[in-house]
């Protein structure tokens, strides 16, 4: 018995050295980061000129309160996050049950939907900067342009230009990007779902409508949860996309670009990084209840 | 067993990491030590902002003759794109706080090099301007702006102006415009002529900001006139008194006439809206027929220019400048960009591709445009004035909160003129903290 002992040991002492590497990185490179910057930002380094470092307690903080730039920015990611999860889970679920029926060429269709995730924001941003062109009639292009071609000629409009439109339309290019890996997701969760049970719902005479809102539907809440938690940290650190499409406007700020902005260029470093953890805060409201319940999950399982 | 040799490799991996560790950190302390000795360095890193057109067409011809003079150093260009340098600087902000700076970088001269001064990145280059003989060579009204504290840390390499009108002759005299307005009065009645001969009047480009706030910059000394646009700077004119109010209706007025869907354009958008007949005036540096000479374009027939309107007798001016960084690792190299940059063959290189003048009272008239020759003229007998967009009156702090408060007005409709002044006034004070 003891033996047995020892070797379940020393397989755990094996194990814990194999994952040793990674948790040192992890705790240098991620939490000891994330400290770091916490600690930055709650020093007096408000320029790079600074010589004596000094903390000053969340000043930096209650200063971004009365900042008036730092609320349109968050203002702004906001406004961007409820459009752009909305409209990504909308399309990306209706696109799955469109295809979940088993159309001709369905793997076609898959793979023209999931394309532009193979593109980097970066990228992207810079043919929708083009395709959101705000000129119209005569000098129209892009989506302008679109909408007159199909006689849709009243819906042309400013784009990101419009000052209180402007992050819906940034949000185009984000939906567009990013409903056909929804489609994916919501397909795979349709797909899990055991054919037995469309069966026995038929058998009791239930409609189609009624055995998707009543079997199907249901059984997709994990994967509602997973979609949205995904959509919803991508937006908090929304900030290729903007830079692509309208560099540093003031229109188009979001909380990324306004950090990049006070860190890299004004030489703030302790406000920049005050904002580097409101948004990292933001995030983690998000993602934590959600590991919190996979875990619990695994764990029952 | 097996578990065993596992349990080695992995101690093994963990060892090596932490030894690659410290062994890199020596490594770099000794290269650091050997270098400072070694007369010629192999390798000289360069830092601009300068990646396309004419500017590095004129920075070519820097390197060239760098190359001629120390043929023994590889020329390493770091350039990286962006207007007015916007992302250059955010690359530069995080190597020179990571103590890895490029063997020499650019900055405007004027408060923006004041930054790097205070935060003691630079080199002192007092001696080097003695030896070289620049502090008698570069106009001393310039060398000021250099200085902190009676030491010298940058070496100039152009001059720019900032306030220069640009149209085509063709679109002009479709409108009936003879001749280059000279007033803001003659200005707006020459704007009025273009709209009604149904041609935009100004050529605007508000993609990130900075050009728009380059035509308030020219707005605010063409209504307030020198000196008081001077003190605004400096404490003296208030920037919610009645005169900045008088100035921003102006900006307002001038705005009414710009072009649609200025927001999706940088300055070379807006520049050709100009050159092909779209749009009839066009406020921006000079760098701009640089640009489109570098498009095949003819100075005098395809664009011509006039000092802006209101501000004819005034020179707004902004300077590149190279810089010696603390702790370069080829600072030797660093030292002989830097006397290429102050030499007369290199500035008249760099400069007549460049689109800019000779930052040297010695340079040769024969190898610029007429544009610069007329410059060149300008330059002695102007008053000459800081350009604000391009940091010569305000630090970065001032230039990005300056740019936020035009880009919050121009996509706002340019309605709320006092919020604007309330907004260059925070500004302002955001300079001085």
């Amino acid at each position: 018995m003891p033996k047995v002992q020892s070797k379940q040991a020393s397989a755990r002492i094996g194990g814990f050295f194999f994952v040793l590497p990674s948790i040192i990185a992890i705790a240098i490179f991620v939490y000891g980061m994330i400290a770091y910057t916490f600690n930055i930002s709650l020093t007096n380094r408000n320029s790079a000129s600074v010589k004596e470092i000094e903390h000053v307690g969340f000043k930096n903080y209650t200063e971004l309160l009365s900042d008036e730039r730092f609320l349109h920015a968050l203002g702004n990611l906001l406004k961007f996050t409820g459009v752009f999860l909305v409209g990504t889970l909308l399309s990306g679920f209706i696109m799955a049950l469109l295809l979940e029926k088993g159309v001709a060429g369905e793997g076609l269709f898959r793979s023209f939907y999931l394309y532009p995730m193979a593109i980097s924001f970066i990228a992207m941003g810079t043919v929708w900067r083009w395709l959101l062109n705000s000129s119209r009639d005569a000098d129209a292009g892009g989506l302008n342009l679109v909408l007159q071609k199909i006689g849709l000629g009243f819906l042309q409009n400013d784009w990101y230009l419009s000052p209180s439109g402007a992050m819906y339309a940034m949000a185009v290019p984000a939906i567009w990007q990013m409903s056909g890996y929804v489609m994916a997701l919501f397909l795979a969760g349709f797909r899990g779902i055991p054919d037995d049970l469309r069966e026995a719902a038929r058998v009791d005479g239930a409609t189609e409508f009624k055995i998707y809102r009543h079997v199907l539907f249901p059984q997709l809440s994990p994967t509602f949860l997973t979609v949205l938690i995904i959509l919803g940290h991508i937006s908090m650190k929304v900030f290729d996309l903007i830079i692509g499409i309208s560099g540093k406007s003031y229109v188009t700020d979001v909380l990324a670009v306004y950090m990049w902005q006070v860190t890299f260029d004004i030489t703030n470093f302790a406000k920049g990084a005050a904002i580097a953890m409101i948004i990292l805060f933001m995030v983690a409201i998000v993602v934590i209840p959600y590991l919190r319940h996979v875990n619990k999950t695994e764990q029952e399982n | 067993m097996r578990k065993r040799s596992y349990r080695v490799a992995a101690g093994l991996a963990v060892l090596a990491l932490l030894t690659a560790g410290c062994s890199s950190d020596n490594a770099a302390e000794d290269t650091a030590a050997t270098e400072g000795t070694v007369a010629v360095d192999p390798q000289l890193e360069i830092f601009t902002w300068w990646s396309s057109g004419g500017e590095a067409e004129g920075l070519a011809g820097m390197e060239s003759v760098f190359k001629a003079n120390n043929p023994d150093t590889e020329y390493v260009n770091a350039s990286i794109a962006g207007g007015a340098g916007v992302n250059a600087k955010a690359v530069l902000t995080s190597r020179l706080e990571a103590n890895d700076p490029p063997d020499s970088f650019q900055a405007h001269a004027g408060m923006e090099l004041d930054g790097y001064v205070k935060s003691g990145k630079l080199e002192d280059l007092t001696d080097l301007y003695k030896s070289e003989g620049w502090d008698t060579i570069f106009p001393a009204d310039l060398i000021k702006t250099l200085t902190v504290d009676g030491k010298i840390y940058s070496v100039p390499v152009n001059i720019h102006r900032a306030n220069v009108l640009w149209w085509n002759p063709a679109t002009a005299a479709k409108a009936g415009i003879t001749a280059a307005p000279t007033t803001l009065d003659q200005f707006f009645t020459d704007l009025e002529k273009f709209k009604k001969a149904g041609i935009t009047g100004l050529a605007l480009a508000g993609n990130g900001d900075w050009a728009i706030a380059h035509l308030l910059d020219y707005i605010l000394l063409a209504s307030l006139g020198a000196d008081a646009y001077e003190g605004l700077f400096k404490g003296t004119t208030s920037w919610t008194g009645p005169e900045v109010a008088a100035a921003l209706k102006n900006f307002q007025k001038a705005l009414s006439y710009g072009n649609k869907g200025a927001g999706n354009l940088d300055w070379p958008d807006a520049g050709k809206l100009v050159t092909s007949g779209k749009a009839g005036f066009f406020i921006m540096g000079d760098w701009a027929s640089a640009q489109w000479q570098s498009e095949g374009l003819v100075l005098g027939t395809d664009y011509t220019w006039a000092p802006a309107p209101g501000t004819v007798g005034v020179y707004q001016w902004l300077s590149d400048s190279f810089t010696l960084p603390i702790g370069a690792k080829h600072r030797n190299a660093g030292l002989a960009w830097l006397k290429v940059c102050g030499s007369k063959e290199g500035q008249d290189a760099f400069n007549p591709k460049k689109g800019s003048i000779s930052a040297r009272t010695d340079s040769d008239p024969s190898v610029y445009d007429d544009y610069l020759k007329a410059a060149m003229e300008m330059w002695k007998t102007d008053r000459l004035v800081g350009s604000t967009v391009h940091g010569v009156n305000g630090n970065n702090a001032l230039m990005a909160a300056y740019n936020t408060a035009v880009g919050k007005y121009f996509s706002g409709g340019f309605k709320d003129n006092a919020g604007l002044a309330k907004d260059l006034d925070a500004a302002y004070m955001a300079g001085q903290a």
